[in-house]
């Protein structure tokens, strides 16, 4: 590519000679696509800074949920004064968790983050296939996989709906939010990964969406179903962490 | 516009540094055992700092001054990325200056804090709420009774304000107050707690300060040295009326204290 | 780590991928709802602006009621106790949130931080306008805060509970408490995205030849700063959430057992302090958020006008490192006096001493850097000193703060209000001033008034030294803060004179500030036009159109051959050697 000058030409910097400024307007002018004429875009290099802007988003999670962990493991540890007593007590009381409609969700979200997986695998190759397909003459044949990516999101909405079951369990078994410090806890991880999780599957809609209705181009829709993929393993990793923590700290 | 720099940088910090020296607003005369260690203290990290505060004041204003450009005869400016031998001197100082300030420090830390009270120590339950606080002496029994959160009612002050249950017999010989007695010269073990926000413990002249926090009661001891009236202010913000949350100790002789203390008894009977 | 040196075909193509986005049409596409990250700095630079003014009035008002709390103001009217305390509260999270973290890092960071790295925007642009427009939502959202039942909340801003958990603590503990928490929480997931964005155009779109140790400065503080909002924001939104739940689902994660009023609350075990400690772990980290931004514009400006090198490169950027990382260990200094153990307080004690030696190593760099120089005093260089100034005199109270044994008798009195106001909140402003001195005429084309410059200048250091230097006699005195009047604790009295003072002196500062605004927006209709160098500055954004085109370059991509600070160099034909001219050999 030789459209880069092997030295940048430095304007005169000699500097205050008047009137020499661009229209005091800001953002204004420019071409904002370069001059070059080569248009094609480096998918390369944007997905791997999309991916570390995943890797930096996912940071951001992480410290929301070290938050809540060290919450959680100074509320359970922390006594608190009793004047009735003239004692410290602490009011910890175990929650009963409905295990195994938690184990079912677990497996369908452990299912789901496979499917996901075979979805970025499917449009990774089809995305790597995308030049060679763009050569006239060439054909190689309409792949119809397997819809991986709605199974995913069917399979995501079916953990959503399931972790609603076990919020109407809970409720019956008169575990409300504010019964207790571990019930609050239970409600406010399950919560909080739910509307994690709710995020993602926008995203699959979205990249779903993209293929058939935004008519983006084949490795743009990767990237997205990429970052959306990496996104979904995490969430599914979140959620082994949060029934591991709530196993040993009920 | 380099001397004008150099005058007003240095004169603030002659400024600032003279009411420091001068010290017409100081802290307030110490009256508890560890008020001279940490006045020591002060005074020390004071002379430390203050050295450094008009050594880099000065020279800040003397190198705007020296340095400025003075047109083409000036000398040309020294091209020097930096001298890693002055880097480590300045970093190791700084460090051993302020590395020893600390250890030099936390004796007296230790001593106020690590320690629980003598065993002869007065016990005296203080109780901080929105906007008052109270005090509470065992009396004869040594005891505090018990309190409940039930029986809370600010309105009809002392007793009911912090919920004190009569019907303990440990509670019938509390004594509460809205002014504090301390016998001097003896040590006095504080139970600090709050019955609805936080507050703060803070009598000046004892350099004493303590949050009182709602679920805790925090014990914490004191031995005021010397005979007189002193004002009890509350230093976390805790409502409207934060700032009248005042309150009074009164340090006496011992057996004045006695007299005091028998006389609230006796009222109570 | 310079994996950018290796050819130009990355470089092309990241400009071309970064603005695959139409360029600008329209109104609102262009200024409004633009991705263009020289726009949107400007958006976050006026809404910092706008934020200054709010918080600064509000702080007049407090200053006003301090001395005269009987008197009856015009449309206010007669301050109360409790509004006195909801000024505080909002004066307090309007500055640090929406101006000593917008200011710098939302608007300077934004515009010059690809510019100075020779990129053409930022790695992500739509989560870039959209990390500004949630920001300003955060900002509404608190300014509604005045406006409902009660008014705005009572409880500081480092929102104590159980003052700020329980409605009826208070007026202004109603609704106003919990949109001021949500404000908060939406202006947390605002600065995740920018921060975000931040480390990622640093890591990523540095242009050829820009290796780590070739960045400016200023990059190398915006860049730590935004990992410092990555893991801080984070924390603090948790922490907010089950405020929230707190004060709405009666939960009890801060809220212990209480009687407010007589009358008892329905939480259970929780513990107050589990708060402070949340709060903390983001706050620490947050002053440096808002000062680290201001010690990169100064060493930036001071190296520039003095025409030598800055001193000690590679120890400006380690010590901002040691601040950053060492900043994590130390909330507990803000704990001394809570109620937690004694013990802890060791550690955060020396944890927070040890920070005292790199900000001491920044502080003789820069006096490093002024010496045998040969010094240009614009008004961004008198703004640079002045910071250098106050940074010095505000950073030395704090190896008293940072003593347990000294936090005893200092420890909520204004020795602490001076302390902080002059080191993160006065200084870091000079870092904006002198920012905006130094910057404008790249961001707008035109000039600003020199002489109107350094009138703000001499009235604000002044001003700003006559007001928080007397804090620290108060602090001593025994003055606790957030007192609304001094009438009703006897020893206060005597003080009311010096109070006096600073409220005059209040005065003046701000009047000044007016000099600035009107300096500002004269200048940006009226200023004389701007060369595309005025400073004789050698970092990229200065090698550019003035102001910027949209991508930045015109086209072109810039090169790297040299270190950000090349002033004075022996030999060279100008007395400063710009970062894209060809190298000036092996110097360092």
């Amino acid at each position: 590519m030789s459209t880069l000058a092997p030295n940048f030409a430095v304007k005169d910097p000699k500097a205050r000679d008047a009137g020499g400024g661009a229209p005091p307007s800001f953002g204004g002018g420019g071409d904002g696509n370069g001059g070059g004429g080569n248009g094609a875009f480096n998918y390369g290099e944007r997905l791997r800074r999309a991916r570390l802007g995943l890797v930096l988003g996912l940071t951001a999670v992480i410290m929301l949920f070290v938050g809540f962990t060290s919450a959680l493991l100074v509320r359970k540890g922390l006594p608190s004064f009793d004047a009735q007593t003239n004692t410290y007590s602490r009011d910890w009381v175990p929650i009963n968790l409905p295990w195994v409609l938690l184990f079912v969700n677990t497996a369908v979200l452990l299912v789901s983050s496979l499917t996901m997986e075979f979805a970025r695998r499917a449009i990774t190759r089809k995305a790597a296939l995308a030049p060679v397909k763009s050569i006239p003459g060439v054909s190689l044949g309409d792949e119809r996989g397997f819809p991986w990516l709605g199974t995913t999101v069917i399979l995501g909405m079916g953990f959503l709906a399931g972790q609603l079951l076990v919020w109407r369990i809970l409720h019956e078994h008169r575990f409300f939010v504010n019964t207790g410090p571990s019930s609050s806890f239970a409600y406010l991880l399950f919560a909080t990964h739910a509307v994690h999780l709710a995020g993602g599957v926008i995203a699959l809609m979205y990249a779903a969406a993209a293929s058939w209705m935004l008519h983006k181009p084949i490795e743009a829709q990767r990237i997205v179903v990429d970052i959306a993929a990496w996104y979904w393993h995490f969430m599914a990793l979140l959620w082994i962490y949060i029934v591991v923590l709530l196993m040993i700290v009920r | 516009m380099g001397l004008a720099l150099l005058a007003v940088i240095w004169l603030i910090t002659f400024v600032s540094t003279y009411f420091f020296i001068w010290h017409p607003w100081w802290l307030p005369a110490g009256v508890s055992a560890s008020a001279a260690a940490i006045d020591h203290q002060f005074v020390t990290t004071y002379i430390l700092m203050g050295i450094v505060f008009v050594l880099a004041q000065c020279s800040l204003g003397l190198f705007a001054w020296q340095y400025r450009d003075r047109g083409s005869s000036a000398p040309p400016v020294d091209y020097s990325h930096g001298n890693t031998t002055m880097e480590i001197v300045w970093t190791v100082l700084t460090g051993v200056l302020f590395v020893g300030l600390n250890l030099m420090g936390s004796k007296i830390w230790a001593a106020e804090r690590f320690e629980p009270a003598q065993a002869s120590a007065v016990p005296v339950e203080v109780t901080g709420m929105q906007f008052a606080w109270y005090f509470r002496y065992p009396g004869p029994d040594g005891k505090f009774g018990i309190t409940n959160p039930k029986l809370m009612d600010p309105s009809a002050g002392s007793e009911a304000a912090i919920g004190l249950d009569t019907s303990d017999p440990a509670a019938k010989d509390d004594v509460v107050t809205g002014t504090m007695f301390l016998p001097v010269n003896r040590q006095v073990d504080f139970t600090l707690r709050a019955v609805d926000v936080i507050h703060s413990f803070f009598i000046p002249n004892m350099r004493f300060k303590q949050d009182a926090v709602p679920g805790l009661a925090i014990h914490m001891h004191v031995t005021p040295t010397q005979i007189g009236d002193y004002e009890i202010a509350c230093a976390e913000l805790c409502g409207l009326g934060h700032y009248k949350m005042h309150g009074m100790v009164k340090v006496v002789s011992q057996e004045d204290f006695d007299k005091w203390i028998a006389a609230r008894e006796a009222e109570k009977q | 780590m310079d994996r950018r040196a290796g050819g130009g075909e990355t470089i092309m193509a990241t400009s071309e991928v970064v603005h695959a986005h139409a360029g600008p049409q329209g109104f609102i596409r262009k200024y409004i709802f633009s991705l263009d990250h020289k726009v949107i700095g400007i958006q976050y630079f006026f809404l910092a602006l706008t934020a200054v003014w709010v918080g600064m009035f509000l702080s007049l008002l407090m200053r006003i009621h301090l001395i005269w709390p009987q008197v009856n103001l015009p449309i206010v009217g007669h301050i109360q106790p409790e509004t006195y305390l909801s000024l505080l509260t909002m004066h307090g999270t309007i500055m640090v949130f929406f101006v000593l973290t917008t200011a710098p890092q939302g608007g300077f960071g934004n515009y010059f931080l690809p510019i100075q790295i020779g990129a053409p925007d930022m790695a992500f642009p739509v989560l870039n306008m959209l990390s500004f427009w949630t920001t300003f939502v955060a900002f509404v959202v608190m300014l509604a805060a005045f406006f409902v039942t009660g008014g705005a909340p009572l409880h500081g801003w480092t929102g104590y509970p159980p003052l700020s958990a329980v409605q009826s603590t208070g007026p202004g503990e109603g609704l106003g408490a919990d949109l001021w928490i949500t404000s908060i929480a939406i202006f947390c997931a605002a600065s995740l995205m920018g921060a975000l964005n931040f480390i990622t155009t640093t890591l990523d779109l540095r242009a050829k030849g820009m290796t780590l140790m070739r960045m400016p400065l200023t990059v190398w503080s915006w860049f730590i700063t935004a990992i410092l909002g990555l893991l801080a924001f984070g924390v603090l939104l948790s922490a907010g959430i089950l405020l929230l739940m707190d004060r709405n689902l009666g939960t009890s994660f801060f809220v212990p057992v209480i009687v407010v009023n007589g009358q008892l609350m329905g939480h259970k075990g929780g513990s107050p302090l589990l708060w402070q400690h949340l709060f903390w772990f983001f706050g620490h980290p947050e002053v440096y958020i808002a000062i680290l931004p201001g010690m990169g514009v100064t060493s930036q400006i001071l190296s520039t006008f003095a025409r030598k090198p800055i001193f000690g490169y590679r120890a400006m950027v380690y010590a901002m490192l040691g601040i950053g990382f060492l900043g994590f260990m130390v909330w507990g200094h803000h704990m001394f006096m809570s109620g937690m153990s004694p013990y802890s307080a060791f550690a955060f004690s020396l944890l927070t001493m040890a920070i005292g030696v790199p900000s001491a190593i920044k502080t003789f760099n820069w006096l490093g850097t002024l010496y045998k120089g040969r010094i240009r005093f614009y008004t961004p260089m008198l703004f640079a000193v002045g910071f250098v100034s106050l940074f010095v005199s505000g950073g030395l109270s704090g190896p008293f703060l940072a003593q347990p044994t000294l936090d005893i008798p200092l420890h909520d009195t204004y020795f602490v209000v001076g302390h902080f106001h002059l080191i993160m909140g006065v200084a870091a402003i000079f870092g904006i001033f002198a920012a905006t001195y130094y910057w404008f005429p790249k961001m707008f084309g035109r000039m600003m008034n020199e002489g109107l410059g350094k009138a703000h200048f001499w009235l604000t250091f002044i001003g700003t030294y006559a007001i928080f230097m007397p804090m620290h006699y108060l602090g001593m005195a025994g003055h606790p803060r957030r007192y609304s009047q001094l009438t009703e604790v006897a020893y206060l009295h005597n003080l009311i004179p010096l109070q006096t003072f600073m409220t005059y002196a209040a005065f003046i500062t701000i009047g000044a500030q007016f000099i600035f605004v009107i300096n500002l927006f004269w200048s940006m209709l009226k200023g004389p036009k701007a060369a595309d160098n005025p400073w004789d500055a050698t970092t990229v954004e200065w090698t550019t159109a003035t102001p910027p085109p949209h991508d930045n370059f015109g086209g072109q991509t810039p090169v790297i051959h040299n270190g950000p600070y090349e002033y004075g160099v022996p030999g060279a034909a100008r007395d400063f050697v710009m970062q894209t001219d060809p190298a000036v050999g092996a110097a360092h």
